[in-house]
């Protein structure tokens, strides 16, 4: 099958290669750009664990193809921590409320996360647990994950008081 | 461009369907053509008395609409119950009526609304009425080269009431059994009604004999058991892991009744 040239933007820098017509954007990712990040759970668009932000919207990796990013604007969890390393408040947030144990479905749940908080920037427990009900943790349940985004949330909206402050 | 490509070519909307029945290889088609880029595709208005949804309006967009949420609140509660939200992201309203999946939940409310559908082909534009569309499981009026443009529903009533009752084991499941209810009162008394039915058969069904047995009641606990039991003759499920055919085809009926009763709280 003759490849096409896909163009677009991930973690903030221009990305590009030749894919398939049929290629999943997950498996450009993770095989052309090296981005290991978004996993591979289900593969049939349940699980979440290749969630990344894809033009404002969560999007789960596994069910779009390639093609359809083409001229995106994508964020992967790659792109969360700042460049000097210092953590999101959602990774902050997965280590210092135990989010995570297995940590296999943590980079779609953060990923998941960011998008719900901003859209959503002070959510209850229901909105938490409804905004990531396309998200499954297999490990311990979702208690702690709950608390992660509850910590992230709560960083964040402090945040950005301070920053108005400024 | 679709017609062109003859019969094993495909639309592409949101892909949430087609994508996973490729990778189960029940649907191989040659060709896909994105449907991604057309604009005029997507959005939602108001065109007489009518409520114009393009094909290509995610069910996310559904929920946030502020026409929908004033006029057919309906409609934002249904894509509420559908898969999760990375889902509702993509999944678009045209792919979720055309498909012709009997588990998706726009058909059966649109079966109950009156809605239409409107078909491009090469042959140029046709309407359907929703409660035409539905010939069995996966098959619908759509010919090759057809593909639904937009659907096309009758703004109810002012006082309306309506309601979408879904049974599901989980989060993001298809229905056990579903219902799609919308009326309208007078005096205490029940003045229309329409049903619609998810998931209970290899295509939706609308509910006619349940909806007109309710007409001039007061939903009474004598009508409600008498359209539960008119809906249960017509649900024709499968067993599958969701439940025994008996099962399912006797929550057809308790969600008629719960759908019937929610609508009726919300109608004035």
């Amino acid at each position: 099958m003759a490849k096409t040239q896909v163009t677009m933007t991930v973690n903030g820098a221009a990305a590009e290669g030749l894919v398939e017509p049929r290629t999943l954007l997950i498996h450009f990712l993770r095989e052309q750009l090296n981005l290991t990040g978004p996993h591979i759970g289900c593969d049939t668009s349940h699980c979440g664990a290749c969630t990344v932000d894809l033009d404002g919207k969560s999007v789960k990796s596994c069910t779009l193809f390639a093609v359809q990013a083409e001229g995106g604007d994508l964020l992967t969890i790659e792109g969360m921590a700042a460049p000097d390393g210092t953590l999101h408040a959602l990774q902050e947030g997965f280590r210092e409320m135990h989010g995570l144990q297995c940590g296999f479905c943590t980079p779609g749940m953060i990923m998941r996360g960011y998008r719900l908080l901003k859209e959503t920037p002070e959510p209850s427990e229901d909105e938490i647990r409804f905004g990531i009900s396309g998200n499954l943790c297999r490990c311990t349940g979702y208690q702690n994950i709950v608390k992660a985004i509850q910590y992230a949330a709560a960083k964040l909206s402090g945040a950005s008081v301070k920053e108005a402050a400024e | 461009m679709l017609a062109d490509l003859g019969e094993d070519a495909r639309p592409l909307a949101g892909g949430h369907s087609l994508i996973p029945m490729m990778k189960l290889r029940l649907a191989a088609p040659a060709d896909l053509v994105d449907l991604g880029g057309i604009g005029e595709l997507k959005g939602i208005r108001t065109e007489g008395g009518d409520i114009v949804i393009g094909a290509m309006t995610t069910q996310h967009a559904l929920i946030a609409d502020a026409t929908l949420a004033a006029r057919l609140p309906l409609l934002g509660e249904t894509a509420l119950l559908i898969a999760d939200p990375q889902v509702r992201y993509v999944g678009t309203i045209g792919g979720n009526v055309a498909q012709g999946d009997p588990g998706n939940d726009m058909p059966a409310v649109m079966l109950c609304l009156g809605a239409s559908y409107q078909i491009a082909g090469k042959g140029g534009e046709r309407r359907v009425a929703a409660r035409d569309f539905y010939e069995g499981a996966y098959l619908t009026a759509l010919a090759p080269g057809e593909m639904v443009t937009a659907i096309r529903i009758p703004v109810p009533p002012q006082g309306h009431g309506a309601a979408y009752e879904k049974l599901k084991r989980k989060i993001g499941d298809y229905a056990t059994a579903a219902a799609a209810v919308i009326l309208t009162q007078s005096q205490g008394r029940v003045a229309t009604c329409s049903i619609g039915l998810t998931n209970v058969a290899e295509t939706p069904l609308w509910a006619e004999a349940a909806a007109k047995s309710v007409i001039g009641t007061a939903l009474d606990a004598a009508a409600l058991k008498k359209a539960a039991a008119l809906a249960e003759a017509i649900a024709a499920p499968a067993s599958d892991n969701r439940g025994p055919a008996e099962y399912r085809r006797k929550m057809a009926g308790v969600m008629v009744a719960r759908a019937l009763m929610r609508a009726q709280s919300r109608a004035a």
